[in-house]
């Protein structure tokens, strides 16, 4: 019992003798464990070349993962092993040494900042002030100039899009929609014509085209010929975080955003009815011209998708 | 005798005791100084307990993320050019993308062994920040963060902060049509900050949402920028560590004064080595078996298409949970909007959140007045109230991470999303408050048992030739400490037991 727990005692690794039991391995039988070990690093072995075998093949990639994986795996294991089982069993220690310096080091160096520098300093404050400002004013120099450089000023483009007066629906390959376009119940979306397959249009003047009965259809008042033979068009940016609301539940006639899960009323200006969504999808107003196309009357009346501090 | 061997064996004596190595070595001293420094650095002693090992995955998982990502970058086109994919991927023959997309696709499929490091990649990535969130929960719950290493832990939090940064950004590079959603999440949330936020927003994309800049610039902030800070920050993480040297548990020998465990070399060096490949080995299994992130089968990005059930990586769950569940409050007056309903949960709540995780080790010195050095750690038991905080702190967090599938927790289980919806506000706000006294008594219980925390003593009965049962200690195994050894004795129940001494009034004896 004594001598067992001078063995666990924990000791100091400098200066043992090399018969010290704090050196001994710390496997009760260590030639298995040792077999044990020579197994997984053979394995290791094995698994390793199988990998540039399987990589020179051009195998599938599942092989190239599951060798590397489990050589690399196998190889560890038995490192580990070694270093539990068969390396010195401790425990050993060490002293901590204070970090802190003494009193005498502390005062010389707060002084030689203080009293050495703060002379410097107070004796030419005009020097130090030009410096300071000299430098304070490259800094604020240069990161004006390289952030406005990063990007355009936002101005007025987030309160705009692309839809004129006129101007046609088309599909995103380019086709105009026309009035025979959509089974009621049935939404496709629109850009206008020429953007679809740009960035801004894709981006910021997507719109969801709803065919929503076969007579005009009002979803507010003051918005009496908006919707001309049923067709409705609302801003596909969601009003929470500009997700394009994709899903439509024709039922419920509701317009679903698949990221948050605010859902918009379609027959009634799309006013948010669930979810994080603060404001109505904003309506364009349509109108179908002689030739039965579907077109704008004019641009959206509000800034499209997420809020931002401008926006009033 | 020839004049060779002469003089090879004088040569072998010139080299003293230590060979080849040791001449090397004392000529590199000669220069540099190395074998004082070195000798204590192989001498060093690292504490041994499971529990250290978690922050050693993330810096395994760091370096193998760091490996992978060089291989990818080597494949990947960092542009918003569009062109058409005319590659080895059938289903998307024709199709027009950018060059991003295809680059990642091209390197998945056309690459030997694309796919396998694209997958041990992301992999990776989120092992390393799941093991620094498990690690900081680790040196939180023993207060390992305390004087004199809270500067320590402010890297720390810091380093997470980048992990999760630059996991979104990477996560964002192949700009398929869940990350682009992501993307543009990005920008909305930016977009919604007060007053500076629309500049902000145009700054970091180059202009409107999606312009033709947020890629390449994504991705210098993904491979130079953001690693150079994280690999800058592990340096002086590990350096703080070796310099302030490693916490312990309290146990038999160990004090605030030393440090008790194995020696860094050899055994230190060959467990912590093993542990790197099984490490990489383990995330190479994982990048073989199991799929992650199949960029082909979601489609390029197009922004007004949309995908059903999008969620971000598990590390930004907790975001998405917060928006999804805030109310849509949106402020507007004076002509102005701050939109509440993406402010708060996605700009203000993770700034108090990290804020909270930066003060910490103020606010608790604060409330203890303790300035004292510590080294030794505590037990979570021991410290019920910073326990009880840390439990709150994490049920609110793991409720933010469920809330981030509403959707698919309502198809699943076949209840309206809004049952789901009012479900996780309760639960969000309600968890931390019933966490907190569960935690916090649960402490104070376990703390409260004797030898509670402590593994229980191993004996063996053994009865003589006489009929005496005669209890006798276990063999000694692992970190097993000797005052722990001692065995219990057989209870004979002729004599009645000793009168249990009077306890200290904080302690209870409870009767087994």
């Amino acid at each position: 019992m004594s001598q067992m727990s001078e063995h666990r005692t924990p000791v100091s690794i400098q200066g043992l003798a090399a018969d010290d039991p704090h050196l001994a391995p710390a496997a009760r039988h260590p030639r298995l464990v040792e077999r044990v070990i020579a197994l997984n690093f053979v394995v290791g072995l094995v698994l390793v070349i199988g990998f540039g075998a399987c990589y020179w093949v051009n195998a599938a990639p599942w092989t190239l993962g599951a060798t590397m994986g489990g050589g690399l795996f196998f190889l560890g294991v038995g490192l580990v092993a070694w270093g539990k089982y068969l390396m010195p069993r401790g425990p050993f220690v060490e002293e901590r040494h204070p970090l802190a310096s003494d009193e005498v080091e502390r005062d010389a160096f707060a002084a030689a900042i203080v009293e050495r520098g703060g002379g410097v300093v107070k004796r030419r404050k005009v020097l130090g002030g030009l410096l300071g400002g000299g430098l304070g004013a490259f800094g604020i120099v240069a990161l004006f100039p390289l952030l406005r450089s990063l990007g355009p000023l936002p101005k007025g483009t987030l309160f705009h899009t692309d839809w004129r007066s006129g101007t046609f629906a088309v599909d995103s390959t380019g086709r105009r929609v026309s009035v025979g376009e959509l089974a009621i119940g049935s939404i496709m979306t629109v850009f206008p014509e020429g953007l679809e397959n740009t960035d801004r249009g894709q981006a910021v003047d997507q719109t969801i085209l709803i065919r929503i009965s076969n007579e005009n259809f009002v979803t507010q008042k003051g918005r009496e010929t908006w919707a001309p033979m049923g067709y409705l068009a609302y801003s596909k940016l969601c009003t929470h975080l500009g997700c394009p609301v994709g899903l439509y539940e024709q039922q419920l006639q509701l317009l679903v955003c698949p990221c948050h899960q605010s859902m918009f009323n379609a027959t009634n200006g799309a006013i948010p009815e669930f979810g994080p969504a603060p404001r109505p999808l904003p309506q364009l107003p349509l109108y179908i011209d002689a030739q039965g196309y579907v077109r704008a009357q004019s641009d959206y009346h509000e800034p499209v998708g997420p809020g931002f501090w401008e926006r009033s | 005798m020839s004049d060779a061997v002469t003089t090879r064996r004088s040569r072998r004596q010139s080299r003293g005791p230590y060979g080849r190595l040791g001449s090397a070595l004392n000529e590199l001293d000669d220069r540099v100084g190395v074998a004082k420094g070195g000798r204590s650095f192989l001498d060093k002693i690292f504490p041994d307990h499971w529990s250290f090992m978690l922050g050693e995955i993330a810096l395994y998982s760091f370096v193998v993320v760091l490996v992978t990502g060089v291989f990818l970058t080597l494949y990947y086109v960092p542009s918003q050019a569009i062109v058409t994919y005319h590659g080895s991927y059938l289903p998307l023959d024709g199709t027009s993308m950018t060059e991003a997309y295809a680059s990642t696709v091209n390197l998945s499929f056309a690459v030997r062994a694309g796919l396998l490091m694209r997958q041990m990649h992301h992999w990776s990535a989120d092992i390393f920040i799941g093991a620094i969130v498990v690690h900081m929960a680790r040196v939180f719950f023993t207060g390992a963060f305390r004087k004199p290493r809270e500067l320590n832990w402010t890297i720390g939090v810091t380093l997470l902060t980048l992990a999760i940064v630059n996991g979104f950004l990477g996560y964002s590079l192949p700009d398929d049509l869940v990350s682009g959603t992501g993307i543009r999440i990005a920008y909305s949330i930016i977009l919604s900050v007060p007053l500076v936020g629309t500049y902000l927003a145009f700054f970091i994309f180059g202009g409107n949402f999606p312009g033709t800049a947020v890629i390449p610039r994504f991705f210098i902030l993904h491979v130079l920028i953001v690693p150079a800070l994280i690999v800058g920050l592990v340096g002086a993480h590990l350096f703080l560590l070796v310099r302030q040297k490693h916490t312990q548990f309290p146990g038999e020998g160990r004090t605030e004064r030393n440090v008790v465990g194995s020696p860094m070399f050899p055994v230190f060096m060959a467990k912590t080595t093993g542990f790197m490949l099984i490490v990489a080995g383990v995330t190479a299994l994982l990048g073989a078996f199991a799929q992650i992130n199949p960029i082909w089968q979601f489609g390029p990005y197009e922004a007004a298409r949309i995908s059903y059930a999008v969620q971000p990586d598990w590390y930004m769950a907790f975001l998405d949970g917060a928006l999804r569940i805030f109310p849509s409050w949106s402020f507007h007056s004076f002509g102005y909007t701050i939109p509440f309903e993406v402010t708060i949960p996605a700009v203000v709540f993770p700034g108090l959140l990290f804020g909270l995780a930066y003060a910490w080790p103020a606010i608790e010195r604060r409330v203890t007045h303790d300035n004292a050095l510590h080294n030794l750690l505590d037990r979570p038991s021991s410290r019920p109230k910073r326990t009880a905080a840390g439990v709150a702190v994490l049920a609110m967090l793991s409720m933010l991470f469920i809330a981030s599938s509403t959707d698919v927790i309502a198809n699943f289980f076949h209840v309206s999303l809004n049952t789901v919806l009012w479900t996780m506000r309760i639960l969000v706000l309600v968890s931390p408050f019933v966490a907190y006294p569960i935690g916090y008594f649960i402490a104070k219980e376990i703390h409260a048992t004797r030898g509670g925390g402590r593994r229980k003593t191993v004996n063996v009965v053994q009865r003589t030739a006489s009929g005496e049962y005669v209890a006798t200690p276990a063999p000694a195994y692992g970190d097993d400490v000797a005052s722990e050894l001692a065995p219990t004795p057989v209870p004979t129940f002729i004599t009645p037991p000793e009168a249990v001494p009077p306890t200290d009034p904080g302690t209870r004896t409870v009767d087994r």
